[in-house]
């Protein structure tokens, strides 16, 4: 089981995670959470939701995040894989769910999740993280909170410097 | 120019810190090197042949003078007394120790320096025309674009992980001195018929092992759009750019498989869902940055000088000084000087700490305390006074930094190759110091005019032999080193890839064919063209056939 660690209200905390991540493979486990890639999820999400149960979607990072904007305002979370520690692309995906599709539920960091990219995930609108480096909730909010200043405007609405500035 | 406030500051102090931790971890043994090398290399800090190197950003290629002696004092204190100016604008120190790196680091940041971004998969150092603010040619100052971006890409939340680096170019002058149309981003500012700014955009172009000269895909960027435009153009590339092989990882692999045209309507679509209010600078500071480059205290001074024409006519050595390497500066009274890097036998790039600071002394007194770095390696004094040019020149002398050879033959551009780097197929400097010898006479070199000579190790093209009127390049015949030779190629506005002459030859021909097709070129040439002119004139056969010539 993976340490989940949840930011919120600017703290960073070890949680039980409610939620089980569910393989294509995997028969449906009888619990109230599940975590599903988006093909089972498009297969199996209405029944699901429709039984009450909370579900999230594990997003791929070539995966276009634009195929469930018609869903999330259903979805509990979208869990946004890192397959390999270089591959950027669930920073854009993260950003895009935030500041495009106004997405409020959890975005969820998975797979290669190591604490040297905390602040760079936070900034783009990441509020959970399963790290997969060892970090505990203090390093990895440490590692996050490195920087006093940031230089742009990103969805974690943080005031850049020009804004500092001003 | 553009001081760091305490902002800007805390923000290297944070970086500087984070680093020495990371430095702490591998020296205990708690990361691995295959977990340190990703962090390393954030840091500009590479592991080549013989030690580790260490870059440090130049933000656009301008430094001021304590920025300049605080260099000097790193390569004297923790390298071999020298550092290696890049063609992008940064320096290099070769010879540097794991464990000092993170205080040269703090010392670095004491001086508003850092190798943020100098390295890995992220938007590199922005490189600037080295003559800005003071070129007359200029329709803006392009620093000022260049601050901006430098501060929108420093850390970049979204684009730090992109499927390959990221290098982007600005200038804005229709004379090319940044070779924007090879970069992965070239930008050239222009005004419209109304005088509204804006910028050409060039995406894809880039050199390595597909060398292309990038497309326009915006001919007119509205310049206080600049940033959601350049955020669409990354976003499309960290989205679709391909991760599956590093060699067609660059964005212009992408511009090509799509083409130039579906390229720019993807960019125009997402740039249409681009909140612009959040997206782009707010004119205040854009205001404050622009302030900041437009202090230079510049005095009112005749347009002629008599000191200056007195010893031009007295002194040959200065006079052929102040035709190669002096140029006109938008002030009447004042010059632009550039320093070559490139003494005939001398490594291409590298400068010595005491010549260092020869230069840093001499901005301070007499260039307004500015000094900069050319992506062909050498250095430039931006703002000299006519009056003070005779003595700039004596000064320069004396250091071993008067070669008045600025885009002459001698004015090569060479990668470490194997001297240095694990990656090089055979050596590039040697090359480069043959080559140089044989326009050792500086008539001869004076007569020959403009030819840029640039020489890779490998196929990676860290000398851009591509973009060369004569490009050498490196490569591996069973074991031995060989040289392939190409013609007709430009990193200017007039941007073009240049040919291969033909089979490579064995390191001692090498400086021989560069003679001989330099006396070709001589014997065809019409009028003043430059031997670019002519090649693109006569074509290759000419030049192949005095080449090969022999081995027929
Ligand atoms: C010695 C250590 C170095 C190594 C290991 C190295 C490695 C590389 C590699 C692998 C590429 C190809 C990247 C690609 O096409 O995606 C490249 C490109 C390049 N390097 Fe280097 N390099 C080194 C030093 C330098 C130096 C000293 C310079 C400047 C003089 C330089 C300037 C460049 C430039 C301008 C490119 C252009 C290719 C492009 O952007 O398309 N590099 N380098
Ligand atoms: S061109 Fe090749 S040999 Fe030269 S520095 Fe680049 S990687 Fe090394």
């Amino acid at each position: 089981m993976p340490t989940l660690i949840k930011l919120a209200g600017g703290a960073f905390a070890q949680v039980e995670d409610d939620f089980v991540h569910v393989t294509d493979e995997d028969d449906a486990p009888n619990v109230d959470a599940v975590i599903l890639s988006l093909a089972r999820f498009q297969a199996e999400g209405e029944a699901l939701l429709a039984a009450g149960r909370k579900v999230g979607v594990r997003l791929e990072s070539d995966q276009a995040v634009e195929d469930l904007s018609y869903d999330l305002p259903r979805l509990s979370v979208v869990a946004v894989a890192f397959p390999k520690f270089r591959d950027g692309r669930a920073f854009t995906s993260a950003t895009l769910l935030r500041e495009r599709f106004g997405y409020r539920g959890e975005v969820r960091a998975v797979g290669d999740v190591f604490r040297e990219q905390a602040g760079f995930m936070v900034r783009c609108g990441f509020d959970a993280f399963e790290p997969s480096d060892g970090s505990t909730a203090d390093e990895w909010g440490k590692a996050a909170k490195r920087f006093r200043h940031v230089y742009q405007r990103a969805a974690d609405g943080r005031a850049p410097a020009f804004e500092e500035r001003a | 120019m553009y001081l760091y406030d305490a902002l800007d500051k805390e923000f290297l102090a944070d970086r500087s810190a984070e680093f020495r931790g990371q430095v702490a971890r591998r020296l205990a043994g708690e990361l691995s090197e295959d977990q340190f090398k990703p962090l390393r290399l954030m840091n500009g800090l590479y592991l080549q042949l013989h030690a580790y190197m260490l870059r440090v950003a130049i933000p656009y290629g301008s430094l001021n003078v304590v920025q300049a002696r605080r260099l000097a004092d790193i390569a004297r204190r923790y390298d071999k007394g020298y550092g290696h100016f890049t063609t992008r604008q940064n320096i290099q120190f070769n010879w540097i120790k794991l464990a000092d790196a993170p205080d040269i680091l703090d010392q670095l940041a004491e001086v508003d320096l850092h190798a943020i971004q100098t390295s890995g998969n992220c938007i590199r150092n922005v490189t600037a025309d080295p003559y800005a603010g003071a070129t007359a040619e200029e329709v803006d100052d392009p620093r000022v674009w260049s601050e901006v971006i430098r501060q929108w890409s420093t850390l970049h939340p979204e684009f730090s992980f992109l499927p390959r680096k990221f290098k982007i170019a600005i200038t804005a002058a229709p004379r090319d001195r940044t070779a924007a149309r090879v970069h992965d981003i070239g930008l050239v500012a222009r005004r419209d018929r109304d005088g509204t700014l804006g910028f050409e955009v060039i995406v894809g172009g880039g050199q390595g092992r597909t060398p292309y000269v990038g497309p326009t895909i915006k001919e007119h960027l509205p310049a206080g759009r600049l940033l959601s435009y350049l955020q669409a153009v990354l976003r499309v590339y960290n989205r679709y750019g391909r991760r599956d092989n590093i060699y067609k990882a660059r964005i212009k692999i992408l511009v090509a498989a799509l083409g130039a045209e579906e390229f720019a309507r993807q960019v125009e679509e997402e740039w249409g869902k681009i909140d612009a209010a959040r997206a782009d600078l707010p004119d205040t500071e854009l205001a404050r940055i622009r302030g900041a480059f437009a202090t230079t205290p510049f005095e009112t001074l005749p347009a002629t000088s008599a000191i200056f024409e007195a010893n031009k006519a007295a002194d040959p050595a200065f006079a052929r000084f102040v035709r190669n390497n002096v140029k006109p500066h938008k002030k009447s009274g004042y010059a632009i000087v550039e320093v070559s890097l490139k003494a005939i036998g001398h490594t291409p790039g590298d400068a010595t700490a005491d010549q260092l600071e020869v230069a840093a002394d001499l901005a301070e007194r007499y260039s307004l305390n500015d000094l900069r770095v050319t992506h062909a390696q050498n250095l430039v004094l931006p703002h000299v006074k006519l009056d003070d040019l005779p003595v700039v020149h004596a000064a320069l002398q004396k250091a071993g930094l008067a070669t008045a050879n600025i885009d002459l033959a001698s004015d090569i551009i060479a990668c470490p190759g194997l001297d240095y780097c694990a990656l090089a197929n055979a050596r590039a400097i040697p090359v480069a110091q043959h080559i140089a010898q044989k326009f050792a006479d500086a008539d001869h070199a004076e007569k020959v005019g403009e030819l840029k000579i640039k020489i890779s190790g490998c196929i990676n093209a860290c000398g851009h032999h591509h973009v060369a009127h004569i490009g050498v390049l490196g490569v591996d015949k069973k074991g031995e080193e060989f040289y392939q030779l190409s013609l007709g190629g430009s990193g200017a506005e007039d941007a073009s890839i240049a040919q291969i002459l033909g089979p490579a030859l064995p390191a001692d021909k090498v400086a021989e064919a560069v003679d001989t097709l330099v006396d070709k070129y001589l014997s065809v040439r019409e009028g003043d063209e430059r031997f670019l002119d002519t090649f693109r004139r006569v074509g290759m056969a000419p030049f192949k056939e005095a080449v090969y010539a022999d081995a027929h």
